[in-house]
C-alpha cells in the first residue's frame, strides 16, 4: 500500500501532546524537518514539532502561509471536523470521551447490558455447538 | 473591643489602668454624671457580700485561673454534591462499597443514610460525609418523617452494644443473639417501604450491587 498521508500545506493533524490535545489543526508551512507552522480556525498559528502531531488523511486546499481569513473558509467549507468525526478514528476518540464521562449509575447500566448480552451470545453458541 | 492577650495564666497583656481606657467605662462614668450606674439588685449583692466574714485564710499558693477558651464548633458543612435524596458510595466500615440513599444531615453533622436495608443491607445509619463518595446520580425522595432518627437514637444503639465484657462474661462462650428493639425494626420497615416505592427497578439494581474498583480504574479521573 503506497504511503499517503504526506507532510504538506494543508495537511490536517491532530494534536498529540500539551495543552491542545486532541485538537485539530492544518500545516501552513513547513518550518524544518522537525517542526512545521499549524493554524485552525480556534486556534492561534504557531510552530509545533512533528512529534506532538499525528497527520489524518483529510487535507485543505489553502496556498502556503493563508491567512486566517482564508484558512477558516477552506476549513468549514471542507467540513474538517465533521469528516474527522464521521472517522472510523473520530469515532474511536468519541467513544473513549463518552466513556470517560459515563457517572456511576451509566457505568452500571453498561455493566448490565453487556451480561444481558454476553447471556444471549453464550446461549446461542451452545446451541450451535450443541446442534452441530 | 478585643480581648487582651493573655501572657500566662491569671495575667493579662493590659494593666488596670489600660483596661480602664479600653473598656470605655469612663464614658459610663461621664454619662452618669462621674458616677457608675447601679442597679437595686447589685446593691442587695453588695450588701450580701459585706456582711460576709472576711475570710480568715489565704491560699497560700497562687490559685492557677483556667485558661479561656474562645473556640467555637462550628456545624459542619454539608458538601454541595450532597443533597437530599442524593445516592452515596460509602468508602469504610462493613458496609464498604455499598450503594446507599441519602436521607439527611444531623445536627451533629453525621450523614442520615439508608440501603435501603430492604435492597442491600445497610440499615438506617450515620455515616460521616469524609468516607463517601457523593454520585451525581439523585432518588425522587418521597415524604418521609426521620424525626425519629436523632443522634440520641443512634448513640443509644451504640451504647449497647459496646457495654464492656467483664470476666464472667467474657468466658461464657455460649452468647444469645443481641435481638434488634421491635420499633428498630419498625422504623426501618417504614422507611424502606416509602423509599422502594420511589424507586425504578433498574435503580433497585444500581443500589443492590457493591461499587468496587476494576483493573485499569484510575479512581482521581473517574466521574461518580
Amino acid at each position: 500500500m503506497p504511503f499517503k498521508r504526506y507532510v504538506e500545506i494543508g495537511r490536517v493533524a491532530l494534536v498529540n501532546f500539551g495543552e491542545d490535545y486532541g485538537k485539530l489543526v492544518v500545516i501552513t508551512d513547513v518550518v524544518d524537518q522537525n517542526r512545521a507552522l499549524v493554524d485552525a480556525p480556534t486556534e492561534t498559528r504557531r510552530i509545533m514539532p512533528f512529534k506532538r502531531m499525528t497527520l489524518t488523511d483529510l487535507t485543505v486546499e489553502i496556498p502556503r502561509l493563508a491567512s486566517k481569513k482564508v484558512l477558516t473558509a477552506a476549513f468549514t467549507s471542507a467540513d474538517v471536523a465533521g469528516k474527522f468525526a464521521a472517522s472510523a478514528w473520530g469515532k474511536k476518540l468519541a467513544a473513549r470521551q463518552s466513556k470517560a464521562n459515563q457517572n456511576d449509575f451509566e457505568r452500571y447500566q453498561a455493566a448490565v447490558a453487556k451480561a444481558k448480552r454476553n447471556r444471549a451470545v453464550r446461549k446461542a453458541y451452545n446451541q450451535l455447538a450443541k446442534s452441530a | 473591643m478585643g480581648k487582651a492577650t493573655i501572657i500566662a495564666a491569671g495575667l493579662s497583656a493590659h494593666g488596670r489602668s489600660k483596661t480602664y481606657k479600653r473598656r470605655g467605662l469612663w464614658a459610663i462614668k461621664k454619662k452618669h454624671g462621674g458616677k457608675f450606674p447601679t442597679t437595686a439588685k447589685k446593691a442587695a449583692v453588695a450588701d450580701a457580700a459585706a456582711s460576709k466574714k472576711t475570710p480568715r485564710f489565704y491560699p497560700a499558693d497562687d490559685v492557677a485561673k483556667p485558661l479561656a477558651h474562645n473556640a467555637v464548633r462550628k456545624p459542619t458543612k454539608l458538601r454541595s454534591s450532597i443533597t437530599p435524596g442524593t445516592v452515596l458510595i460509602l468508602l469504610a466500615g462493613r458496609f464498604k462499597g455499598k450503594r446507599v440513599v441519602f436521607l439527611g444531615q444531623l445536627p451533629s453533622g453525621l450523614l442520615l443514610v439508608t440501603g435501603p436495608f430492604k435492597l442491600n443491607g445497610v440499615p438506617v445509619r450515620r455515616v460521616n460525609q469524609a468516607y463517601v463518595i457523593a454520585t451525581t446520580t439523585k432518588v425522587e425522595l418521597p415524604k418521609l418523617s426521620l424525626d425519629k432518627f436523632t443522634d440520641s437514637y443512634f448513640k443509644a444503639a451504640e451504647d449497647k452494644q459496646k457495654k464492656k465484657k467483664g470476666e464472667e462474661e467474657f468466658f461464657k462462650t455460649e452468647e444469645a443473639k443481641k435481638e434488634l428493639s421491635a420499633e428498630y425494626i419498625a422504623n426501618q420497615k417504614e422507611v424502606d417501604a416509602a423509599l422502594l416505592k420511589a424507586l425504578s427497578p433498574e435503580l433497585k439494581g444500581y443500589l443492590s450491587t457493591r461499587f468496587s474498583l476494576k483493573d485499569g480504574d484510575r479512581p482521581h479521573l473517574m466521574k461518580f
